[in-house]
């Protein structure tokens, strides 16, 4: 399965996020530069990104809330879903709130109806 | 009838006689089996109106051994008996419940099958679909011979086969909030294995209200998911999905595609988080997914919220009744239908940007020159497609649309008159859009077929296929 890397650090993130990121590396604890988290779409998030999956640079202390906003740039069309998802990290039930550690996984989970 | 006797007498009075008898002892069959057939249905339905109690009719005055087993169930179910964590006890659970399984589809038919073998003691059966063809590469549980009837005959006939010894109620109607609590209240775990998103929530408020357990299970595609609602503490639907996503009604088989085996293997273990239910095993899925991933062979299991104090059913102050959910608008909520033949019609575009199918076959035969643009997807396209016609998905038809402009010249250079543009797609609801789009973006002449590739089918050419 192919994979694709997204580069949504500081310089690449565009309007309000890159501001506010830009200075979370002086408040985080973290001393890492970005956090590497890998994000798995199922059913109709899977059709609207075209992907199973995608590596995602985010600046430190992004919450999983952040890392959707940061999604909806990348594929606006995730708006008529995001919401009716369940959203896991790790494979449980998260809040928005939640902080991303590197190498978390985190699942986009629309419903699906058929059968 | 007139008959007329004319000339030899007696011998053609006998014979005529004769064949009245006759036929008057084939109508007096016809009575009696008439009438066998009527007592028949009403015992039907009279078992359907009444509560299933399993046990003792599957008992049927069988000696029962001390462990409350007949010999014919012991041998029967002698691998389940086996099984140190199932045993007697489990299987007697089994025999004692009753499952309501909702839909007799993909889902349906490996769920019913496993719970008519293993011995549940009543199992009821709701569905108003008739078997088509399309349908038997995945719901396995019906055979050619019974396309064209009702699917719940169908199920119930392969189920008795099976198992003789277990009950079978055939509830031959959709499943409404005007029936669900009278259909469910018979019942003590219900499985939701519909195609649609209205039914889902229809029925996970109907066991919040009712207080059942719910094993639901959807497929699409590639992808199956499977939870247990309402079980235990555990969360309904509406706690995971309180507001219902915009493009459901888009969302189905008969759109999407399917798998066979992917709501195959979801059915399957639906039935078996019903078996543990029932048979009070194991840890189900309440509080979880499964998620099936049929392309790469993984299987995920999330765990889920817990129930939401605050969710519109099940919540700490929700104020969801019988009657509250009885008047509940579950299309209306979903914006989607509860059944795949009520489609919406759109209606985007004037009459005037719009032909049917034989008027565009008249043009047709009169060489009008145009163009004809399939706007359906590529997989669609290679599937069928009316002679001539020229794939542009609606997806591409904005960076394409200069390949549009191209065609109408080629065929106006090649007639020596201006060409026109046409657009057909699978109904005539894509088609509308890009007839809208084509309209705003420098050709607003564009038309439309009616009722897309069905009407062509229907109306102009019987032999050509439909999907
Ligand atoms: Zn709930």
């Amino acid at each position: 399965m192919e994979k694709e890397t997204q580069d949504f650090s500081a310089e690449n993130c565009p309007g309000e996020f890159s501001g506010e990121h830009n200075l979370v590396g002086v408040a985080g604890m973290n001393s890492e530069p970005s956090v590497k988290i890998e994000v798995l779409f199922f059913a109709k998030a899977r059709e609207i990104t075209g992907l199973p999956d995608i590596s995602l640079q985010v600046p430190p202390s992004s919450s999983a809330g952040d890392c959707l906003k940061i999604l909806l740039t990348k594929f606006p069309r995730l708006e008529e879903i995001c919401n009716s998802i369940v959203f896991a990290l790790n494979e449980e039930y998260a809040p928005d709130s939640i902080i991303l550690k590197n190498g978390d996984e985190l699942a986009i989970i629309p419903p699906i109806s058929g059968g | 009838m007139d008959c007329k006797i004319v000339g030899n007498g007696s011998a053609d009075i006998i014979h005529e006689i004769e064949k009245l008898k006759l036929d008057k002892k084939e109508i007096e069959n016809r009575i009696s089996k008439l009438e066998a057939q009527l007592k028949a249905d009403e015992a039907v339905q009279m078992k359907a109106n009444q509560a299933c109690s399993s046990y003792d009719s599957i008992l049927d005055g069988h000696a029962v051994s001390s462990n409350g087993l007949t010999p014919g169930m012991i041998y029967r179910y002698s691998r389940h008996l086996l099984l140190p964590d199932f045993g007697v006890e489990g299987q007697i659970n089994l025999a004692k419940s009753s499952i309501l399984v909702v839909g007799a589809g993909g889902l349906g038919s490996p769920v019913v099958l496993y719970l008519a073998s293993c011995g549940i003691g009543c199992i009821g059966i709701v569905d108003s679909d008739i078997v088509e063809l399309n349908n038997l590469h995945r719901q396995i549980i019906h055979p050619e011979a019974y396309v064209g009837h009702a699917k719940v005959k169908s199920a119930a006939a392969a189920c008795r086969a099976i198992n003789s010894s277990i009950n079978l109620v055939e509830h031959n109607q959709a499943l409404q909030a005007s029936n669900a609590l009278d259909i469910v209240s018979k019942y003590d775990i219900v499985v939701d294995a519909t195609d649609n998103l209205p039914s889902r929530y229809m029925i996970s408020d109907c066991c919040v209200v009712m207080n059942k357990p719910l094993i639901s299970g959807a497929a699409l595609g590639l992808e199956g998911q499977l939870t247990v609602y309402h079980h235990k503490g555990g969360p309904c639907y509406r706690c995971l999905f309180p507001t219902p996503p915009p493009t459901a009604a888009c969302q189905r088989c008969s759109d999407s595609g399917v798998l066979g085996v992917v709501p195959g293997v979801i059915g399957c273990l639906q039935a078996l988080e019903a078996i543990k239910v029932a048979s009070g095993i194991g840890e189900t899925l309440s509080g979880r997914m499964l998620i099936f991933d049929a392309l790469s062979s993984r299987i995920r299991i999330v765990k889920l919220r817990g129930r939401s104090l605050q969710c519109f059913a099940c919540g700490d102050h929700a104020d969801f009744t019988q009657q509250s959910f009885q008047s509940f608008d579950y299309e209306g909520f979903t914006q989607s239908p509860m059944s795949d033949k009520a489609r919406p019609k759109l209606s985007l575009i004037s009459d005037s940007a719009r032909i049917t199918s034989r008027e565009y076959k008249d043009l047709i035969d009169r060489q009008e020159p145009h163009i004809l643009v399939d706007v359906r997807p590529a997989h669609h396209f290679k599937i069928t497609a009316i002679p001539e016609s020229i794939n542009i998905p609606l997806s591409a038809l904005e960076d394409q649309i200069s390949l549009v402009d191209s065609y109408l010249k080629e065929v106006a250079k090649d007639s020596g008159k201006s060409a026109s543009l046409y657009v057909v797609c699978r109904r005539g609801n894509d088609s509308q859009r890009a007839v809208d789009f084509l309209s705003k973006n420098g050709f607003p002449l564009a038309k439309d077929i009616i009722g897309g590739l069905e009407s062509w089918a229907q109306d102009v050419d019987p032999s050509f296929p439909i999907y």
